[in-house]
């Protein structure tokens, strides 16, 4: 069962690309590992890394000052493309707790949410205004699940956030458990299914 | 909705949906459930913590096609990662009673070939599958979803899949192709006008003149890259046309049940007076031969045109984007497209991997010859592919033009087997990422059509397909026939 979590506090990093896409977060190369534990050394590889394994410098997420950042402000349609999961434990692993962006690929989202990898949605201007605040000096912003707020120096931000998301984060529920309340109407589907929508090996192929 | 029509995709929902909460989560039940072995693992050992079985075997298929190689399946697998993965779905498939189709099976396949080839994939069904091409599937009338592995694990134990409702968005394709342009020109000149986030949160119905004229398999090239657009899926509603391509595969429906699988299939169907939050309207008459100059699919211009300038972007984070993909690909303003040389040629993936886009690369590769310095790959979508293309004598096309003739799987798509570029290769890929590394590090990818690959391939640069005089896809199986 995941752990619930009501605050999260931290420094911000402004990561501004749009249409970072989750090849990028997480290389296919970096697939193949099975499991989730680790795999925050992959995370932005070709992005934090040369070809000899030297650090890049002009990779932000590589500036000492970022080092402990653990909240990333992006631009638009941030992890689109691939569905690989791994993209989304790789930046937990990685030490991320939460992305702001004005737009998420679907499946990211999810995704992310079921990982309790907080997304947050702000409009265009929020974004840019906490990427320029984040880039001249250290933000640590506090964001409250409850309140839906994001609390910096002496500003407050509200977000929307869906209220299962909500829920979820707030008692870090077991999805599954809760979807199995509903088993009477599963099986009631099943009964009803015709039998054509179930696939029988009706015939082999002869070519 | 009102009084208004249904589309095809509000029906599928509303015949699916089991239970909807006050503030519109859904619980939708799902009928097929594909599965294969880089995103499948971890939800395989959520089910093992938590002692749960896979409630529906029947339903749930597996197979083997991103990390395998395409040499000698009678050579063991070199890489240990891979191989472990590979090792770790054939136990998974074997603990938990699932269908898998394994390395050495006759219907082994990109896991997008093989749904719709085996009659796995039929209209009016929700499907889903940890891959975000599932899109693919919604060419037959399918409600297909791309899933992450979270998601998987909840399907398995349940059946079932939260999700909400999308908006719905109607791409009407007008007018009539002209000769040599192709699916694969049509979703990229889609993507380029709606851009990567054009289509997020919504489902994506294609229809009008040029998709009725389309054959079921680049149809499935159109849905395949819906996702590139940022859609959610596409769908498109099925004909005849879908109605023949599944009669008679092996999972389909039986004589017996043929006629109420079709009855069920026409009443699913959009209604003429449905409606959509947004309707799009393309004209297709002029459409050129597309190709991506950039390092997302909605970086595409027309062959005869040139590499746009950054410095013309009005949108700062466009022109700061346009200035690194231009870097990245080691192109310049103002070139034509034209005038750029490939390294590679990589025709396959789940987009153009199937016998219709062998056929159109075979038009151009017959009686042609691979350009000297060109390296040029031929990836059959699935064993099925593979063996029609050379019953039908389509690999002696490719293998006497000096192209390598490999098995199936994901392959260079997305190079995680030892089909990769070298740093500084470019390719002319007809596969649907172009984004950085996609292909192996450092390698640069031009998205385009089996065409336009292929000519590619014989030129050692991009040429204008439509100069070229070619055979018909009757005439080029006849002369392969022939062989
Ligand atoms: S061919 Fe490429 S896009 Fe298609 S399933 Fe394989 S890796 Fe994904």
């Amino acid at each position: 069962m995941p752990e619930p979590i009501r605050v999260i506090e931290g420094k911000a990093v402004p990561l501004k690309l749009e249409n970072v896409d989750t090849d990028q977060i997480i290389p296919a190369d970096f697939l193949k590992i099975l499991g989730k534990k680790g795999l925050g050394r992959y995370c932005f590889y070709r992005w934090r890394y040369n070809e000899d394994g030297s650090l890049r410098g002009d990779f932000i997420l590589n500036n000492p000052r970022y080092r402990d950042a653990s909240i990333i402000i992006a631009g638009k349609n941030f992890g689109i493309g691939s569905s690989r999961e791994n993209a989304v434990w790789a930046l937990q692993d990685f030490g991320i707790k939460c992305v702001i962006a004005p737009s998420f690929g679907d499946i990211f989202y999810v995704n992310s949410m079921k990982n309790m990898l907080l997304c947050i949605k702000l409009p265009e201007e929020q974004v840019k205004m906490l990427q320029e605040l984040a880039e001249k000096e250290d933000l640590i912003l506090r964001i409250d699940l409850e309140e839906s707020t994001i609390k910096f120096r002496d500003r407050i931000l509200s977000f929307a956030i869906d209220k299962a998301v909500r829920e979820r984060f707030l008692q870090g529920l077991d999805e599954i458990e809760i979807t199995l309340k509903h088993i009477e109407k599963i099986k009631k589907y099943e009964e009803s299914m015709p039998s054509f929508m179930i696939p029988n090996p009706r015939r082999f192929i002869t070519d | 909705m009102g009084l208004a029509g249904k589309s095809i995709f509000d029906k599928i929902w509303e015949l699916h949906t089991l239970y909807e909460k006050e503030d519109g989560e859904t619980l939708i039940y799902v009928d097929r459930h594909l599965t294969h072995e880089v995103t499948s693992y971890m939800a395989f050992e959520g089910l093992r913590e938590k002692n749960r079985r896979v409630r529906r075997p029947d339903l749930t298929f597996a197979v083997m096609d991103h990390n395998v190689p395409t040499t000698d399946r009678l050579k063991p697998i070199r890489d240990e990662l891979s191989a472990k993965q590979i090792a770790a779905l054939e136990k998974n498939a074997k603990d938990f009673k699932l269908t898998l189709f394994d390395l050495y099976s006759p219907y082994q396949g990109i896991v997008h070939v093989i749904g719709p080839e085996l009659g796995l994939t039929i209209p009016g069904i929700t499907l889903v599958c940890g891959d975000s091409h599932t899109s693919t599937h919604g060419a037959l009338g399918a409600l297909a979803f791309g899933i992450g592995t979270s998601e998987g694990e909840h399907v398995l134990a349940t059946q079932t899949l939260w999700l909400r409702k999308p908006r719905k968005m109607l791409i009407n394709l007008e007018g009539k192709l002209p000769e040599n342009v192709t699916a694969k020109d049509v979703i990229l000149w889609v993507i380029r006008n709606i851009g990567t986030g054009g289509g997020i949160g919504h489902v994506i119905e294609y229809d009008g003149p040029v998709v009725r004229e389309m054959n079921v398999e680049e149809r499935m090239t159109l849905c395949n890259m819906a996702i590139e657009g940022g859609a959610r899926t596409a769908i498109i509603s099925p004909d005849e046309k879908v109605f023949n391509y599944v009669r008679g595969r092996p999972y389909a429906p039986s004589d017996d049940e043929w006629s109420q699988a079709l009855e069920y299939w026409r009443s699913i169907v959009s209604d003429l007076d449905a409606d959509y939050h947004k309707t799009i309207r393309f004209h297709l008459d002029k459409l050129e031969p597309q190709v991506t100059w950039g390092t997302n699919p909605a970086m595409t211009v027309g062959v005869t045109e040139e590499i746009p300038d950054p410095g013309e972007f009005d949108d700062p984070g466009e022109k700061q984007a346009a200035e690194r993909a231009l870097k990245y690909m080691g192109l310049n303003p103002g070139t034509k497209i034209t005038d750029i040389n490939v390294d590679v040629v990589f025709i396959g993936s789940c987009t153009n991997g199937r016998l219709t886009d062998l056929v159109d690369a075979a038009r151009v590769v017959l009686g042609r010859k691979v350009a000297h310095n060109v390296r040029a790959l031929v990836v059959p979508g699935s064993q099925l592919v593979k063996r029609s293309a050379e019953r039908l004598g389509l690999h002696r096309i490719f293998i006497d033009a000096g192209f390598e003739w490999r098995n199936p799987g994901c392959s260079m798509c997305i190079a995680m087997n030892e089909d990769r570029l070298r740093p500084g290769d470019r390719c002319a890929s007809t596969s649907n990422r172009n984004f950085e590394n996609r292909q192996g590090p450092g390698g640069r990818t031009h998205l385009v059509s089996p065409l336009m690959a292929a000519a590619a391939a014989v030129y050692g640069r991009f040429i204008d397909i439509r100069e070229l005089d070619l055979p018909s896809r009757e005439e080029v199986l006849e002369h392969a026939g022939a062989y």
